[in-house]
C-alpha cells in the first residue's frame, strides 16, 4: 500500500526525520494561502500521485488532451508562479514513466518551503528478500534515477544489512555516513536521521522508504526533500490508522472490488479473461495463452477459499471488462472441488448472462464430476483436460492466434 | 530415503482445534500421516477426532514434543499469531531434540515478522522451516505416505522425482505432469511465494543431490526476487542430476503484485525471461508450457540414461 509524499513527510516529522515546512493543498486558493503562511520566498509546488518520476512528467488537460506543463514538480520564485503551477497541476493528468500513458489525475498538491542545497543524496530502506534482512542503501548520486546509477556506477551505491536479532548498530550508521563522504555536523545529523528512519520503517511495517533526494543543506543539515513510503499490506491488522492514509482514488477500483471478495485480480491489456485457482497457476495460464498466440485480459486467482459468491464476483469482474472476448477457466482441484466450481460457473453465467465463449479445464479433485455437471447443463462450454488444450481452444474460439 | 520427511515421521498440528487444523488434520491422517497430537493454547487436555484416530491437544509445543517425541510440526494458525507459533516450535524442537521440521501453511504473515523469525531460527542449525504461504511437503509411500500440508494426496505416488515449487496449485500441475509420464515422486516441497521464507531452492536441491532415491528434479519458480538465478548458478557447480525447470509469470506486467506477495517485478528485476535464461545457462531442461513438463522430463531422463 502506497501513501502520498505529504503523508510520508508527516510520518517523518513525527519520527524526528528533518523535512521542510509544507502544506497539503487541494485547491489553488489553498496553495496561495500555503505560500503566504510558509514565509519562504522560494517554494516547491509538487503534484501528489502514487507514482515516481513526477519531476520529469508532463501535465495534460483531461478533456482536450493538450499539454499544459512540463514537469509535475516546480520551483516557484513568487506568488504568481505558485498560482500558475497550481492551476496547471490540480485537476489535470500527470503522465510519468511510472504511470503508463494513461497518467493519473492529480487532486492533491504539496507546497513546501525551499532550502539551500549543498549536495543531493539517495537513501532507501527495504526488505532484501535474498538476505532476509532490512537493507539500507545510500548513494552520493541523488536526485537522479537510482536504477541508472545501479546500472552505470554500482560502486556509488553503498549498502548495509540490519541483523534482525541485533538491531541497527552505531558502527553501521558510521560506515554508511562515511561512505557518503559526510563529515562534522552533517555526519552527526545523518546518524540521528538513519536511526529514526529505521525505527519508523520497523514500527510502521514498511515495505519501502525511499528518499530521493536526501539533501545536505548549506548549513550542514540532512533534510528529506522527498518521501516515498509504502506499507506491507499483510500487517494491516496491527495498523488501523492505515485506513485514513489510504487514497482509494489512487487504486484500481476493480482490484479493490476483487480484494473485498477474497480474489486477487490484476487487469492486463489482452482479450482473454482468466479465472484460475492459485497465483502460480494463474500466471502460468496467462503465459500459455500467450504461447498459443492469445493475449490474457487479466490475472485472477480465486484463492483456496473460493465459493459460489466469490466465483460469481470473479465472473462479473471479468465480464465487466469490455475488451474480454472469451474466458478460460483453469482449476486444479485440491481443497476446492471441481464440481462445486462447475455449479458456480453455471449459476454465475445465468445470473450475469454469459455472452462470450467459455473454455473450462478441470483437473484434480472431482474433475470428472465437474465435467459431467457442465456437460449436462444447457451452458455452451468447451471442456478440456490440459492447460495447453484450454489455451489452444480459447484462442481458436475467439479467432485469434497464429 | 526421501528428504526431511519420512513415511513414518511423527507430526504435531499447531492450531489443531481451528477449522483449518481439524479439516487438514483429517485429510493428513486419511492419507497415512502419523499425526500424534496438536497444540492450541488454553485447550490442553482435550482430544481431537481425526478420521480414525483421537489425538491429544496440548497447551504448548514444549509439552507436546516432550510427550509425543514428534519430529515435525505443521502450522495452521492465523497470520497474526503465526510468527510466534513458528518461534515457539523452533525453540521447543531445538531444546528437546536439537532438530525438527516446521511447515507453516499460513498466508499473509507480515514480512518483517518473517525477517525476525528467520533471523531467530538461523541460530538453531537443526531446525528447518518450510513456508510460510505454501502447500507444504509430502513424501508419498507404497501405501499412503506422509503428507504435511494442504495438497491433495491422491495425485501423488512414490517414485524417483523430487519436486520443488514456489506455488501451490502449479505444484500439483507439476506432480500430475510427472505422473503423466509414469514417474512418481520422492518428496514434493512447496517453498511458498512470500518474499521472505525459510527453506529455499538451494536447500532443497542440496538435499535431493544427497538423496540416493531422487534421480531427477522438477523445479517451478515464479517472477520476483533472484532465488531462481541463485539456484541456477548453484546447480551449475554442485548438482549432478537432471532438472526440469519452469518459471511462471512471463506475461506479468512490471510493478504489479501477482497474487503472491513475492511475485512482483520491481526495478526491472525478477522477470521470467532472466530466470529462464539462468536455467538454460545452468543446463536445466526448460519447459515453457507447464503442460510439457512431463514430456521434457522424459527427454531429460533419457539423455541421462535413466530410461
Amino acid at each position: 500500500m502506497n501513501i502520498h509524499e505529504y503523508q510520508g513527510k508527516q510520518l517523518f516529522r513525527e519520527a524526528g526525520v528533518k523535512v521542510q515546512d509544507g502544506v497539503h493543498c487541494k485547491s489553488v486558493e489553498e496553495a496561495l494561502a500555503a505560500y503566504d503562511s510558509l514565509g519562504s520566498k522560494v517554494v516547491a509546488v509538487k503534484s501528489q500521485i502514487h507514482a515516481g518520476g513526477r519531476g520529469k512528467g508532463n501535465l495534460y488537460c483531461p478533456t482536450s488532451g493538450d499539454l499544459l506543463m512540463e514537469g509535475g514538480v516546480k520551483i516557484a520564485f513568487d506568488r504568481d508562479e505558485v498560482e500558475t503551477y497550481a492551476e496547471n497541476i490540480l485537476g489535470h493528468i500527470l503522465v510519468t514513466k511510472q504511470t503508463g500513458p494513461a497518467g493519473k489525475l492529480v487532486s492533491n498538491l504539496y507546497v513546501e518551503a525551499g532550502c539551500e542545497i549543498a549536495h543531493e543524496y539517495y537513501l532507501a530502506l527495504l526488505v532484501d528478500r535474498e538476505a532476509k534482512a532490512v537493507l539500507i542503501m545510500a548513494s552520493t548520486e541523488g536526485g537522479v534515477d537510482i536504477e541508472e546509477v545501479a546500472e552505470n556506477t554500482p560502486e556509488a551505491i553503498h549498502k548495509i544489512w540490519v541483523d534482525p536479532t541485533a538491531d541497527l548498530l552505531e558502527s553501521q550508521k558510521r560506515k554508511l555516513g562515511i561512505s557518503l563522504g559526510l563529515q562534522g555536523a552533517a555526519l552527526e545529523d545523518f546518524f540521528g536521521m538513519i536511526g529514526s528512519l529505521y525505527e519508523l520503517f520497523v514500527s510502521n511495517d514498511c515495505a519501502m522508504v525511499e528518499i530521493n533526494p536526501l539533501v545536505r543543506t548549506k548549513s550542514d543539515e540532512m533534510v528529506a526533500l522527498d518521501a516515498k513510503v509504502s506499507f506491507d499490506e499483510n500487517a494491516l491488522f496491527r495498523h488501523k490508522d492505515w485506513d485514513e492514509l489510504r487514497d482509494l482514488s489512487e487504486e484500481e477500483p476493480t482490484e479493490t472490488r476483487a480484494k473485498e471478495a477474497g480474489l486477487s485480480y490484476v487487469k492486463l491489456d489482452g482479450d482473454i479473461g482468466c479465472l484460475v485457482n492459485g497465483a502460480g497457476l494463474a500466471m502460468a495460464s496467462m503465459d500459455v495463452i500467450k504461447l498459443y498466440g492469445g493475449e490474457p485480459a487479466n490475472f485472477l486467482d480465486i484463492g483456496g477459499g473460493a465459493n459460489k459468491e466469490s466465483i460469481t464476483t470473479a465472473f462479473g469482474i471479468i465480464l465487466d471488462d469490455p475488451s474480454v472476448e472469451g474466458i478460460l477457466v483453469n482449476i486444479f482441484g485440491g481443497i476446492i472441488r471441481c464440481d462445486m466450481v462447475a455449479r458456480s460457473i453455471i449459476d454465475a453465467s445465468r445470473e450475469i448472462g454469459l455472452s462470450v465463449p467459455l473454455v473450462v479445464r478441470f483437473s484434480g479433485t472431482n474433475h470428472v464430476e465437474g465435467k459431467t455437471v457442465l456437460d449436462e447443463s444447457s451452458l455452451e462450454v468447451t471442456t478440456v483436460s490440459t492447460l495447453a488444450e484450454g489455451a489452444e481452444a480459447i484462442v481458436g474460439l475467439i479467432g485469434g492466434g497464429q | 530415503m526421501a528428504i526431511w520427511l519420512q513415511e513414518d515421521s511423527k507430526l504435531l498440528i499447531q492450531g489443531i482445534t481451528g477449522s483449518q487444523g481439524r479439516f487438514h488434520g483429517k485429510m493428513m491422517v486419511e492419507y497415512g500421516t502419523n499425526v500424534v497430537g496438536g497444540v492450541t493454547p488454553g485447550k490442553g487436555g482435550q482430544t481431537v477426532d481425526l478420521a480414525d484416530r483421537e489425538v491429544p491437544v496440548f497447551d504448548g509445543m514444549h509439552e507436546a514434543i516432550s510427550k509425543t517425541d514428534a519430529d515435525a510440526s505443521v502450522i495452521y494458525v492465523p497470520a497474526r499469531f503465526a510468527a510466534s507459533a513458528i518461534i515457539e516450535a523452533a525453540d521447543a524442537f531445538n531444546e528437546i531434540k536439537g532438530e525438527g521440521l516446521i511447515v507453516c501453511i499460513t498466508e499473509g504473515i507480515p514480512t518483517l515478522d518473517m525477517v525476525r523469525v528467520v533471523g531467530h531460527i538461523s541460530k538453531s542449525p537443526g531446525i528447518r522451516l518450510i513456508g510460510p504461504n505454501c502447500p507444504g511437503i509430502i513424501t508419498p509411500g507404497e501405501d499412503g505416505g506422509c503428507k504435511v500440508g494442504i495438497m491433495p494426496g491422491y495425485i501423488h505416488a512414490k517414485g524417483r522425482i523430487g519436486v520443488i515449487s514456489k506455488s501451490g496449485t502449479l505444484t500439483y500441475e507439476a506432480v500430475a505432469q510427472t505422473m503423466s509420464v509414469g514417474e512418481g515422486q520422492t518428496t514434493c516441497i512447496g517453498i511458498g511465494g512470500d518474499p521472505v521464507s525459510g527453506t529455499g531452492f538451494i536447500d532443497c536441491l542440496a538435499a535431493f543431490e544427497e538423496d540416493s532415491e531422487t534421480e531427477a528434479v522438477v523445479m517451478i519458480g515464479e517472477i520476483g526476487g533472484t532465488a531462481e538465478e541463485e539456484a541456477a548458478a548453484w546447480v551449475a557447480d554442485n548438482f549432478s542430476k537432471p532438472i526440469v525447470g519452469f518459471v511462471a509469470g512471463a506475461t506479468a506486467p512490471p510493478g504489479k503484485r501477482m497474487g503472491h506477495a513475492g511475485a512482483i517485478i520491481s526495478g526491472g528485476k525478477g522477470t521470467a525471461a532472466e530466470k529462464f535464461a539462468a536455467f538454460e545457462a545452468a543446463g536445466i531442461h526448460i519447459a515453457r508450457d507447464p503442460s510439457e513438463i512431463g514430456a521434457v522430463l522424459k527427454v531429460a531422463l533419457e539423455q541421462a540414461g535413466l530410461l
